[in-house]
C-alpha cells in the first residue's frame, strides 16, 4: 500500500493509484475535463494540476500515480489561478452556444465554467467555423464544440475497435474527425454512439428527432404507439435526478400515455418473442444439426452493422430473428391494426430506445419494412425522451402508475434482462433448455453470463449435451472470440461455443449511447442491477410463458419460425464495404 | 572483410596511422557543400592532375567555421599546416601552384590557428598580419607593406612571406601578427613594432614579452575533438588516427557496466539536449530496471531553429557518436539501438548509415562484438518534421509508427520506454562525450566547467555575429567571452543587443548581463535556459517583439496540440503578440500575456508547452518598454518601426521586372506536367 | 473497468511478426484494391511492419510527391491497420502532405539566423513571384510549392534557399528569384519527367 498525504489528510491506496482517484476516496476532488473515470488518462486538458510538496513543476493528477511519503496539495492560490486560466484558454476555443446547444445543463465544461464563474470574453474567442456532421442521423459531430479531450477516439478505437475516429492534424488545428475528409456515414461508423456518451461537451450528440413525434402527436390523422426498450426503465430516472437503477415502468406507461400516445407498448414484450424465435433457431442448430454454430446473436443494430463490415464471414451464423424493437414494430402494424381494426398506415410507431444506432436500424433492409410500412417510424434515444417529459410539463416522478396495452405489452423476467450484457444469452438459455428437454432449468439465473467481465464464458449442461457459451461485450472484446472460432474452424476442430451473445457498448444497453449522460461502470452496475431486480420480481420468467406471446403464436403467427414468423419476424445480413467510398 | 579482433583495435592503439607527408583535407559538411565545397574538391583534384602533383586529396567534416565556408586544411612538407577559408574552384590551381610549389601563402584566406605559441621554435617562414580592432578603416594592407619593406632592408624577403589572413581569432586586439610555424603572436603591433620584430623574433629568435600574446584560446574541443580531423566516410581513419573504439574496448573487456557507469559519475556529465539529467543516472535507472530488452536511443533531432552542433557532429564525426552509443549500450544492457534523425539532414543521415555499414561489416557491429560476447546492433529513423519529437515519449511514439505526442510522465523512457522496454534516450553531443570520458577518464573530464555543470558544451553562435560557427568552450565561460572573443562580436561593428540562448524554449539576456558564466543553473536564473546550444546575437537594430513573436509562433507551429494549455495558449499568446505589433494593444495585454504565460509554463504536459513563454517572458522582462512602446504608440508607431525594419532589411520587394510580371504563376503551357 | 484496452501499443518489437488475425476477412471487403506496386514494394521491404508507418509514409512520399488518400488507405489495408490510424500519422508529421506538391520544392529557412538576416523579404519576394501564399504553397501548373522550414542547421550561410537538394546561402531576393529562374529555365530546355 501506497501512504501518502493529500491536502494534509493521510490516505492509503494500493499502488498504481492515481492522485485524482486517490483525492476522491478522501473526498477531495479535483476537477478535470479530459479524465474518464472509465478510460485511461489522455492528460489533455491541464485543469487536474497539482502541486507535490518540494516539486517546482504542477503535476497531472489523472496521470501520476501517488507515491509514498507525497504531500499533495490540489487546491492553493496558484493552482487555481492556473485551472482558471486555462479553462479560459479552453472557453476561449469554444462556441458560446450554451443556450441551444444538445448537452445544455448536462455539459461537463459548462459546469466547471460556472464553478469557476469565468467571465465573459476574457480571451477573445477563436473557434473556426466547420460545418457539423449530420450525415449518420443517428449521431451528430459538432467539430467547434470539441475541446479535443480525446475520450471519443479512445472510445472509438480502443473500447469499440471501430475506429471511425480519429485525432487528425496539429497545433491549433488539431481536430476529431474521421479520418480523410469522409463524412461519419462514409466511415466504418456503427452509430454506436459511445463517443457520444463519452463526450464532456456537446460536440457528440444524439440526432435529435423528437420535432417528428410532436408533429405525429400533434397529428389528429395518425395514430401515435410507442414501445419502451427494456434498459430504458432503470435509466431514465437519472434525467430526472433518481439513482441509477430505480426501475420507473409503469410511470412510464403512463407517461406516454399523457403524451398523447394512444397504446403504450413494451419492447420486452417483443425481447420475450425474439427468444421464442432465438431459442428455436438455435434447438435446430445445436439439437438438430441443421445450420452452422455457434449461432450468434443479433438484436444490437451496431453489432450487425460493425459484423457486416468487418466479420461477414460469421454472417451464417447470425440469427436472423429480428431485434426486438422491429418485431414490435412489424407486429403493431400487422397483428395489433388487424385486432383493433386500425389502418396500419395511420399508425406512427415511436420506440424508445438506449440507443443511437436503433435510428440507423429503422431502414437498415427491406425487412425492416416487413408490414408493409416502416415498421418503426422512429427511434427516440433515452435522453430525447427525458427532454419530450419535461417539455410536456408531466410531474414525472409524480404520476400514478400506469398500465401497457394489451397483446404487446406483458412481458417476462427474461424479456427484461435483455438490457444487461448477458441477459439475451441467459434468456434464451431458459427457454432453450426447456425447449431441449421439457424442463426447467433448476437456477434459472445463470451467473457466469452476468456481470461486467468483457468476455464471459459458461457452460450448461443440456439434457446431457454440454452447451458452450460466450459473452462479449465492447466491441474491441469481440474478436477475442470470434478469432477463437475461427482458428478452431481452420484447425478443423470442434467450435469452442455454440452459443454467442454481443452487444456493442460497454455493459450492454444500460450503457448505450443514447442513455443519460456520465455513464461509467458504477453506474453500469447499478442499471444492471435494476435490471435483475425486474426479473426476480416478475411471476414470468421464461420467454415461452409469456400468455400475450403464446397468444400471439396461437392466435397469429403459428409455429416458432414457421412461415409467417419468417416473413415478418427475420431479416437478412449482407457483407458491407468498411469505407462507402 | 574479416571482423576486428581485440587484437586489431591493441595494434591501431600501438601504431596509429601515420599521416600522409604532403595532403588537402576538405571539409564537406552541409555548410561546406552549400557553400561550394564540393566543388573546391573537384577542381582540387582537376588541379591534382594537371600539375602532377602527389599530395592527397582527402575528405573531412567541419572544423566548425561556418562564417569562412568552404574550408580547406593542407598540409606541405616544409610548409605550416593551415586552414584556408573562403575558397572558390577558381582559386584551385593557385592554391597548389602557390602552397606546394611556392610554398607561398594565399592572401586573405588564412585562418590563423587557435594554438598559439609562447616560443619560437622554429625559423619563421610566414608572418600573418591582420588588423583586429580597426575602428577606422582595415590596417592589413598597410601593415603588410611595412613588413615587407622591413623584410626587404633586411635581406630576409626571400625566406619570410608575409600573408594577410582571412582571420587571426583574436579581436578587437588592433594589428595582430602571428609568425608560423610556431604560431607565435603578437597583438596590438604598432608602426615602430615592425622592426623589432623582424630583428628580434624573424631574425633572432627571440620572442617579445610586451607584444606576445599569452591567452590561450577559449576553446576546449572535446566533442569536437575529431570534427575536421578524420574521414567521416572512413572507419579505418577513424581506427587509425583516431583512437577509434578504443574506448569501446576498453569498456569490453576491462570494465564491467557498472564500472562504466561509475565513470561517467565521476564525469558529472549531464545531458546535452537541454535538461541536464545526469547522464550517469539515466543509464542507471535503465539498467536497473529488469527486462528482456533494453534500448538506447541517439536523440539527433536537432529541431532548434538556429541549432546546428548535433548536424555537424553526426555528419564530421558519425563513428564517434556511434561508439558512444555502443559504450551506453554495453552500460545498460541493451543490445538494439535507434538513431532519431531529422529528415532536413540528409547528409548526416547517410554518414551514420554509412558508419553503420562499415561497422557491421567488420564486425563492430551484430554478435559477439570484437569477441567479447557482447551484442550490439543500430537502425537509423528519420524525424518526419515534428520539433516536438525531440521530446522523449513523443520521439518514441514516432519510432512507434504513430502520432508524435508526448505521453504522461512517469513512467519514464527509463522504466517503460519504446516497445515498452526499458530505454535510455541521450543526446548526440552527449554521447560524443563519452569515448572521450572513458580513455580520459570522468576525473579528467570534470576537471573543466564549473562546480554544478562540468565539462564543455558546444554553441553554434549565429545571427548577427562576425564569425557564425561553433564554438565549444568550458563551462563557466561568460556569454561575453563567448561572443566577442572567440566569435569576434557583432557583425558590422555594431552593437550588441541581446543574446538569444535555448532556441524556442530559451530567452535573450541583455548586454549587461553578458558577464554572466554559462551553466545550466545561471542562464535558467535568467530566465533562459542552456537548451541544445543554440546562441543567436542581437544587435541594437533587431525588435524584441518581432524575436519573441518568431520564437512564439516556431512553437504554436509545433505544437502537437495534445494539451490545451499549450494548444490554444500558445495560439492565442500569438493572437496577443500580433495584436501589440500592429500597434492594437490594449493597456490589459501585458497582464495577459503574463496570464496566459503562467497557465502554459504551470500545465502544460510537456517541456514544449512548459518553456514555449520563455522567449515572450525573457523579452518582457528585459526590454518591457519596446512592448509598451507598441501600445502607447499605436498604430502609427507600429507602421513606422515597420518602416524602419524595411528599410534596414533593404530589398524588401521584388525587383522591377517582377513586378511587371504581375500576380499571375507561371504560365502552364511552359511546363510539362 | 473495460477489459483489455486494444492498445495500439500492444505492437510487438519489431523483430516479431505482425500477427495476422487468422482467415479475418481483409482485403474483399476494404476500398477496392488498387493496383500501386511500387507502394506494395516499399510495404514488402519493410517487412509489413506497422511500426514502419512513418518511414513507409516517407518513401512513398518520395515516389508520389505526396500521400493520396486512396494510397493512405492501401498502406493501412496492407500493414492490416485501420485507415484512421494512417491519417492520423500522416496529418501529423510537417513532412507529409495530403495535397499534390509541386514538382520542385523551394524550401527557405526561417531558422533564427536566417531569420535576423531577413529571410522574411526572400520568402515575399518568392511567393510575389510565383503567385503563391502561405495557405495556397504551390503553383497552379505544379512546379513549384514554396515552403518554410525551422532550420536546416547550415546557418552559417544564412539567409539559407533549398531548391530541391540543392542548397544555396547568403541570398537577397534577387539572387533567389534567380534561382528560380534558373530552374525554370531549365524546365523550358529540357522538361524534367
Amino acid at each position: 500500500m501506497i501512504t501518502a498525504r493529500i491536502n494534509q489528510i493521510e490516505v492509503q491506496v494500493p499502488p498504481g493509484t492515481s492522485i485524482l482517484d486517490a483525492a476522491r476516496r478522501v473526498q477531495v476532488n479535483i476537477p478535470t475535463l479530459c479524465k474518464h473515470r472509465d478510460l485511461l488518462p489522455t492528460a489533455s486538458c491541464g485543469i487536474c494540476i497539482v502541486r507535490n510538496k518540494g516539486g517546482n513543476k504542477l503535476i497531472r493528477a489523472c496521470c501520476t500515480p501517488l507515491e509514498d511519503g507525497m504531500e499533495i496539495t490540489t487546491h492553493d492560490r496558484e493552482i487555481v489561478e492556473v485551472r482558471r486560466s486555462t479553462l479560459e484558454l479552453i472557453l476561449s476555443n469554444h462556441p458560446q452556444a450554451c443556450l441551444t446547444c444538445g448537452r445544455n445543463g448536462e455539459c461537463e465544461l459548462q459546469t466547471l465554467a460556472a464553478d469557476f464563474n469565468i467571465p465573459l470574453e476574457s480571451i477573445k474567442r477563436y473557434v473556426k467555423d466547420v460545418p457539423p456532421d449530420t450525415s449518420t442521423g443517428s449521431i451528430i459531430l459538432d467539430f467547434t464544440k470539441c475541446i479535443k479531450c480525446g475520450r471519443c477516439v479512445q472510445v472509438c478505437q480502443d473500447v469499440q475497435n471501430v475506429w471511425a475516429l480519429s485525432l487528425l492534424d496539429r497545433g491549433i488545428n488539431t481536430r476529431m474527425a474521421p479520418a480523410g475528409d469522409i463524412t461519419l456515414a462514409e466511415s466504418p461508423c456503427v452509430k454506436c454512439g459511445q463517443c457520444s456518451a463519452h463526450c464532456p461537451t456537446g460536440a457528440i450528440v444524439e440526432n435529435d428527432e423528437t420535432p417528428s413525434v410532436w408533429e405525429a402527436l400533434h397529428d389528429p390523422e395518425k395514430i401515435c404507439v410507442v414501445q419502451i426498450a427494456p434498459s430504458v426503465r432503470v435509466t431514465v430516472g437519472e434525467a430526472f435526478g433518481l439513482p441509477p437503477g430505480t426501475n420507473l415502468t409503469r410511470k412510464l406507461y403512463a407517461a406516454l400515455r399523457r403524451l398523447g400516445f394512444k397504446a403504450v407498448f413494451d419492447t420486452n414484450f417483443s425481447a420475450d418473442v425474439t427468444i421464442v424465435e432465438e431459442a428455436s433457431e438455435f434447438i435446430e442448430r445445436f439439437v438438430h444439426q441443421r445450420g452452422p454454430l455457434p449461432l450468434i446473436t443479433s438484436c444490437c443494430p451496431s453489432w450487425t452493422d460493425f459484423m457486416e463490415k468487418n466479420h461477414y464471414d460469421f454472417i451464417d451464423n447470425f440469427s436472423t430473428a429480428k431485434s426486438p424493437q422491429q418485431m414490435l414494430g412489424v407486429l403493431a402494424k400487422t397483428y395489433y391494426a388487424e385486432r383493433l381494426k386500425l389502418d396500419p398506415a395511420k399508425i406512427f410507431m415511436v420506440s424508445i430506445m438506449p440507443c443511437t444506432a436503433k435510428k440507423y436500424e429503422l431502414s437498415r433492409t427491406e425487412e425492416m419494412y416487413a408490414s408493409g410500412h416502416k415498421d418503426v417510424d422512429v427511434a427516440l434515444t433515452t435522453r430525447e425522451l427525458a427532454r419530450m417529459l419535461k417539455q410536456s410539463g408531466i410531474d414525472f416522478l409524480n404520476l400514478a402508475d400506469g398500465d401497457p396495452d394489451s397483446i404487446l405489452g406483458e412481458y417476462s423476467g427474461a424479456g427484461t434482462i435483455f438490457g444487461a450484457t448477458g441477459g439475451v444469452m441467459e434468456a434464451a438459455l431458459r427457454t432453450a433448455y426447456f425447449y431441449a428437454t421439457g424442463k426447467k432449468l433448476a437456477k434459472i439465473e445463470v451467473e457466469s453470463v452476468r456481470g461486467l467481465a468483457g468476455v464471459k464464458e459458461g457452460q450448461i449442461d443440456v439434457g446431457g449435451a454440454k452447451v458452450r457459451v460466450a459473452v462479449a461485450h465492447g466491441l474491441a472484446n469481440v474478436e477475442k472470440v470470434l478469432d477463437r472460432v475461427r482458428d478452431a474452424r481452420q484447425r478443423g476442430l470442434e467450435t469452442p461455443y455454440h452459443f454467442i451473445e454481443v452487444m456493442a457498448c460497454p455493459g450492454g444497453c444500460i450503457g448505450g449511447g443514447g442513455q443519460p449522460y456520465g455513464v461509467d461502470n458504477e453506474r453500469r452496475k447499478l442499471r444492471i442491477a435494476g435490471m435483475y431486480q425486474d426479473d426476480a420480481d416478475r411471476t414470468i420468467r421464461h420467454s415461452h410463458e409469456n400468455p400475450e406471446v403464446i397468444r400471439l403464436y396461437e392466435d397469429f403467427l403459428g409455429k416458432p419460425l414457421g412461415p409467417r414468423a419468417h416473413e415478418l419476424l427475420h431479416t437478412r445480413y449482407t457483407a458491407r464495404p468498411l469505407y462507402k467510398r | 572483410m574479416n571482423p576486428l579482433t581485440r587484437q586489431d583495435l591493441a595494434n591501431f592503439a600501438a601504431q596509429p596511422t601515420p599521416d600522409p607527408t604532403e595532403w588537402i583535407r576538405v571539409q564537406l559538411d552541409t555548410g561546406g557543400i552549400a557553400a561550394g565545397a564540393e566543388t573546391v574538391y573537384v577542381a582540387l583534384e582537376q588541379a591534382l592532375a594537371e600539375q602532377h602533383r602527389g599530395c592527397e586529396l582527402l575528405r573531412t567534416g567541419s572544423v566548425g567555421y561556418s562564417f569562412a565556408d568552404p574550408v580547406v586544411e593542407v598540409q606541405a612538407a616544409g610548409m605550416p599546416r593551415v586552414h584556408y577559408g573562403a575558397l572558390t574552384p577558381e582559386l584551385a590551381p593557385t592554391l597548389l601552384s602557390e602552397h606546394f610549389g611556392a610554398h607561398r601563402l594565399l592572401d586573405d584566406h588564412v585562418i590563423a590557428s587557435r594554438r598559439r605559441g609562447l616560443v619560437l621554435d622554429a625559423t619563421v617562414t610566414h608572418v600573418l598580419v591582420g588588423d583586429t580592432g580597426a575602428a577606422d578603416g582595415n590596417k592589413s594592407e598597410f601593415l603588410q607593406f611595412s613588413f615587407r619593406e622591413e623584410l626587404k632592408r633586411r635581406g630576409l624577403a626571400d625566406r619570410v612571406q608575409v600573408v594577410r589572413a582571412l582571420d587571426l581569432g583574436i579581436y578587437d586586439e588592433g594589428a595582430v601578427v602571428q609568425l608560423l610555424p610556431s604560431a607565435v603572436t603578437y597583438t596590438n603591433v604598432l608602426a615602430h613594432d615592425i622592426a623589432r620584430i623582424v630583428t628580434e623574433s624573424i631574425d633572432g629568435g627571440r620572442v617579445i614579452d610586451d607584444l606576445l600574446w599569452k591567452m590561450p584560446d577559449k576553446q576546449v574541443r572535446i566533442v569536437l575533438r575529431h570534427c575536421g580531423e578524420v574521414d567521416p566516410d572512413s572507419l579505418e581513419d577513424y581506427l587509425g588516427r583516431a583512437q577509434g573504439y578504443q574506448a569501446l574496448a576498453k569498456a569490453l573487456f576491462t570494465l564491467t557496466p557498472e564500472q562504466v557507469i561509475a565513470e561517467m559519475k565521476v564525469s558529472a556529465l549531464r545531458g546535452r539536449g537541454g535538461a541536464g539529467f545526469p547522464t550517469w543516472m539515466k543509464w542507471q535507472l535503465t539498467r536497473a530496471q529488469p527486462s528482456a530488452q533494453h534500448y538506447v536511443i541517439c536523440n539527433g533531432d536537432e529541431g532548434d531553429p538556429g541549432a546546428f552542433m548535433d548536424r555537424s557532429v553526426l555528419e564530421s564525426d558519425p563513428h564517434t557518436v556511434l561508439e558512444g552509443m555502443m559504450i551506453a549500450a554495453f552500460a545498460m544492457g541493451a543490445s538494439m539501438g535507434y538513431f532519431y534523425i531529422r529528415a532536413e539532414y540528409p547528409k548526416a543521415v547517410e554518414r551514420i548509415q554509412r558508419a553503420l555499414d562499415q561497422a557491421r561489416e567488420r564486425g563492430l557491429l551484430g554478435r559477439n562484438i570484437l569477441g567479447s560476447g557482447f551484442d550490439f546492433d543500430a537502425k537509423i529513423r528519420l524525424g518526419a518534421g515534428a520539433f516536438v519529437c525531440g521530446e522523449e515519449t513523443a520521439l518514441i511514439a514516432s519510432i512507434e509508427g504513430r502520432r508524435g505526442s508526448p505521453s504522461p510522465r512517469p513512467p519514464y523512457p527509463s522504466v517503460r520506454g519504446l516497445w515498452g522496454m526499458p530505454t535510455a534516450i541521450n543526446n548526440v553531443e552527449t554521447l560524443a562525450i563519452v569515448p572521450a570520458i572513458l580513455l580520459r577518464g570522468g576525473a579528467w573530464y570534470a576537471s573543466h566547467g564549473t562546480e554544478t555543470s562540468r565539462g564543455t558544451k558546444v554553441f553554434a553562435v549565429t545571427g548577427k555575429v562576425r564569425n557564425a560557427q561553433l564554438v565549444e568552450v568550458p563551462m563557466g565561460t561568460t556569454l561575453r567571452e563567448i561572443v566577442f572573443d572567440v566569435c569576434g562580436g557583432v557583425l558590422d561593428g555594431k552593437e550588441i543587443k541581446a543574446v538569444q540562448t535555448g532556441g524556442p524554449s530559451g530567452g535573450v539576456i541583455p548586454t549587461p548581463l553578458l558577464h554572466t558564466p554559462v551553466s545550466y543553473e545561471t542562464l535558467q536564473q535568467l530566465g533562459s535556459i542552456m537548451g541544445s546550444g543554440g546562441m543567436l546575437v542581437m544587435d541594437q537594430s533587431d525588435s524584441m517583439v518581432d524575436v519573441a513573436k518568431f520564437y512564439l509562433r516556431f512553437c504554436v507551429d509545433e505544437s502537437c496540440g495534445k494539451c490545451a494549455p499549450c494548444r490554444i495558449g500558445g495560439y492565442q499568446l500569438q493572437q496577443v503578440l500580433d495584436r501589440i505589433s500592429r500597434g492594437r494593444g490594449a493597456p490589459g495585454d501585458l497582464a495577459l500575456i503574463h496570464r496566459i504565460c503562467h497557465a502554459m509554463q504551470k500545465a502544460s504536459l510537456c517541456g514544449l508547452g512548459q518553456t514555449a513563454p520563455n522567449p515572450v517572458l525573457s523579452t518582457l522582462r528585459y526590454f518591457g518598454e519596446e512592448y509598451q512602446a507598441f501600445i502607447e504608440g499605436g498604430p502609427s508607431y507600429a507602421r513606422k518601426m515597420s518602416r524602419v525594419a524595411s528599410v534596414a532589411t533593404t530589398a524588401a520587394k521584388p525587383p522591377a521586372d517582377a513586378g511587371s510580371a504581375t500576380r499571375s504563376p507561371i504560365p502552364v503551357k511552359e511546363v510539362s506536367p | 473497468m473495460i477489459s483489455n484496452l486494444n492498445l495500439e501499443t500492444q505492437g510487438q518489437p519489431e523483430a516479431a511478426p505482425a500477427s495476422a488475425p487468422l482467415s479475418k476477412p481483409s482485403t474483399k471487403n476494404s476500398l477496392a484494391p488498387a493496383p500501386f506496386p511500387k507502394v506494395a514494394l516499399i510495404i514488402e521491404r519493410h517487412g509489413r511492419k506497422p511500426a514502419r508507418l512513418v518511414p513507409i509514409l516517407q518513401e512513398v512520399q518520395e515516389e508520389y510527391r505526396y500521400l493520396p488518400p486512396d494510397i493512405l488507405s492501401y498502406v493501412a489495408r496492407s500493414l492490416n491497420i485501420a485507415p484512421a490510424r494512417v491519417f492520423g500519422v500522416a496529418t501529423f508529421y510537417a513532412h507529409f502532405a495530403i495535397k499534390p506538391k509541386g514538382k520542385h520544392l523551394v524550401r527557405l529557412c526561417d531558422g533564427t539566423a536566417c531569420h535576423v538576416k531577413d529571410s522574411v523579404p526572400i520568402l515575399d519576394a518568392i511567393r510575389f513571384r510565383l503567385g503563391v501564399t502561405e495557405a495556397q504553397p504551390t503553383t497552379r501548373d505544379l512546379l513549384f510549392t514554396v515552403e518554410t522550414v525551422a532550420c536546416l542547421g547550415a546557418c552559417g550561410l544564412a539567409p539559407v534557399l533549398v531548391v530541391d537538394d540543392q542548397v544555396y546561402g547568403a541570398m537577397t531576393p534577387e539572387k533567389a528569384l534567380a534561382v528560380l529562374e534558373s530552374v525554370r529555365e531549365q524546365e523550358r530546355k529540357e522538361p524534367s519527367p
